[in-house]
């Protein structure tokens, strides 16, 4: 990674304190309770517009404690982190749908907290959420994908150029036509990116983009952000997946609204030891590359990527 | 005392030019206190095959029998066979109506005409088993989280009291934490003495738990066998649209490589091999501990 590329995103000590707690209303009742969320016994915490839940407990401590963070240009950064460790929040500073309560946030340069800025970090910054169903507002899929630049005030001609070349980098242009209630999960989702792409944003921000999608569906989501990323876009992917972040450039793990840790993907394996604390899940693959590594001299790739880890391993026989 | 399928075949829109065999010649077996996963590809007959098992549909060659009874149209049995099997759909929190918790999960005990006094107790235990408690009965389905919402759902048809389960891909959608909730409430109804029947495109979650894989291919069976079995088919013919799970993947490629290696999900009993192997070929390497 460049140390002198340009800086798309920057958080300076940002702290962020959700409205209900600082006024001393709790939405949803008691103290403690997760609002719109989960309560006991897991689940998912239904996290799908931005107004539609907030993982941070109410009344307990800021979604976000001097985060400081920098999104250079052309990078594939990983945002990592348990439900409710703030990750949510901190991708919702990155196009000024939530400003801090302290400290500054910068989208190429302006700050979010400007209102006047407001449409122009939008045009540079675009957001995926996690639930494919929520984001489809169109009813044929090239519809869809035009909706954003529409609202843009982009010239006709040119929507149609930008649909086309959206589509085809997120593999739906043999769909253009189709109605989009036919389309799968995976495809939905996919979708949401084209529309995202469509805008024409030099960054793209997804939040937990695969959660809700079968291991087919998210395999083709992946090879679409890969390709992305290879053709220079700048990517946020937020994620508590590890197995999703090996082909990012730098990874950033939040726990209860701070930075826990913050380097390169190899670096981020070294510590698997601190993945359950950290509350990231880890797949078997990295359990068997851990304690292959740990346990034995064998020489293991520096990533447990499925490759790697097939290559390194055939080599020894 | 088993669900029991002979020669199966289903047409659908049969004489019009949308004809389509859907099932054609399939058979299996799930008794009590067993797991049977259904596999395959998107299009392949899962879903027509599991709704046959509780008489949506009904055989258009071969048979459908569950505990003896034929599933067949007109059939006075029907109704047991329907309380005997339980089917929980593809997104089964879409089928939530009611305007609480308990009121959902009282449906199905109401409508076999169980006694009202049961009815509470039911509900109480199907609930429970999903590992949710009562403060759930009081709250609107409608305000739960999605994987709350798929146990509530799911808690729905248990309280009928079923023999078997049938679920259409109960985990699509969730994320990976309720995935391994759900997964672990099956093992314990399984446990319960309840036959599972598991339509999946997950082989990571068929290959570790079922009994036994039916694996269908435009309609026909491909091949039925234990987890080992299909997992040495799919090795030798890879499947379209079946994906091997990460581990298995490898544990494939390393067979590939050493015809010694074991073809396993299990990612310890690859590493137990790995180890095993390496320190053969290289004694030089420093060994595990393991």
């Amino acid at each position: 990674m460049k140390t002198d590329s340009k800086t798309v995103c920057e958080l300076r000590d940002v702290t962020y304190v959700y409205p209900g707690e600082a006024s001393g209303r709790v939405p949803g009742g008691t103290p403690g309770r997760v609002p719109g969320g989960t309560s006991g016994s897991g689940g998912i915490s239904g996290q799908t517009i931005p107004e539609a839940s907030e993982t941070v407990r109410p009344g307990t401590r800021p979604a976000l404690s001097g985060v400081t963070l920098r999104v250079r240009e052309g990078e594939w950064l990983a945002l990592l982190g348990s439900n409710g460790s703030g990750k949510s929040t901190l991708a919702k500073h990155l196009n000024a749908l939530l400003t801090p309560t302290q400290g500054d946030c910068t989208v190429f340069g302006l700050p979010t907290n400007d209102p006047l800025n407001v449409f122009a970090i939008r045009s540079a910054v675009s957001m995926v959420f996690q639930n494919p169903e929520n984001q489809i507002v169109g009813t044929v899929v090239e519809e869809d994908a035009a909706f954003g630049p529409e609202n843009q005030g982009i010239p006709t001609e040119e929507i149609g150029r930008r649909v086309e070349n959206a589509l085809r980098a997120a593999g739906l242009l043999a769909k253009r036509k189709k109605p989009t209630y036919t389309l799968s999960g995976g495809e939905k989702q996919r979708l949401a990116v084209a529309g995202a792409l469509a805008m024409d944003t030099p960054c793209l921000v997804l939040d937990e983009p695969t959660a809700m999608l079968d291991p087919q569906g998210r395999r083709e989501l992946l090879d679409v952000l890969r390709s992305l990323h290879e053709g220079g876009k700048t990517i946020v992917s937020i994620t508590h997946r590890l197995e999703e972040i090996l082909h990012c450039d730098r990874a950033v793990v939040l726990v209860e609204g701070r930075i826990a840790w913050e380097g390169s993907i190899p670096g981020l394996f070294t510590h698997s030891d601190s993945f359950r604390k950290w509350g990231l899940d880890a797949p078997p693959l990295v359990s068997l590359w851990k304690e292959l590594r740990t346990e034995t001299n064998l020489p293991m790739p520096e990533v447990p990527t499925l490759s790697g880890m097939t290559d390194s391993l055939c080599r020894l026989l | 005392m088993s669900i029991t399928v002979n020669g199966l075949s289903h047409t659908y829109h049969p004489g019009t030019p949308l004809e389509t065999l859907a099932l054609d010649d399939v058979s299996l077996e799930c008794g009590r206190g067993e797991w049977l996963s259904v596999v395959g590809h998107t299009g392949s007959g899962k879903s027509t095959l599991a709704q046959h098992l509780n008489g949506i549909l009904f055989p258009e060659r071969g048979t459908v029998s569950v505990d003896g009874m034929e599933v067949r149209e007109k059939s006075p049995r029907l109704r047991d066979v329907r309380r005997a099997v339980g089917l929980v759909f593809q997104y089964p929190e879409q089928q939530l109506f009611a305007e609480n918790v308990l009121e959902e999960i009282s449906f199905a005990p109401r409508n076999w005409g169980i006694p009202e006094e049961r009815i509470a107790a039911l509900a109480s235990s199907a609930l429970s088993l999903t590992g949710l408690d009562e403060t759930y009965f009081p709250r609107s389905p409608f305000h739960l989280s999605g994987g709350e919402k798929r146990k509530v759902a799911i808690a729905s048809v248990l309280s009928g009291e079923p023999s078997y389960l049938v679920l259409d891909e109960p985990t699509a959608g969730l994320d990976s934490w309720s995935r391994r909730e759900l997964v672990s409430l099956l093992v314990r109804l399984k446990g319960e003495g309840l036959g599972i029947v598991l339509v999946t495109h997950d082989l990571d979650i068929a290959l570790q738990h079922s009994d036994s894989i039916l694996m269908l291919d435009r309609g026909r069976c491909v091949i039925m066998d234990t987890p080992g079995k299909v997992m040495e088919h799919l090795h030798e013919h890879p499947a379209p649209g079946l994906h091997l799970p990460e581990i298995a993947a490898l544990s494939a490629s390393l067979r590939n490589a050493d015809p010694c290696a074991p073809l396993t999900w299990d990612w310890k009993e690859l590493k137990r091999w790995v180890v095993k192997r390496a320190l053969a070929a290289h004694p030089h390497l420093p060994g595990g501990d393991s």
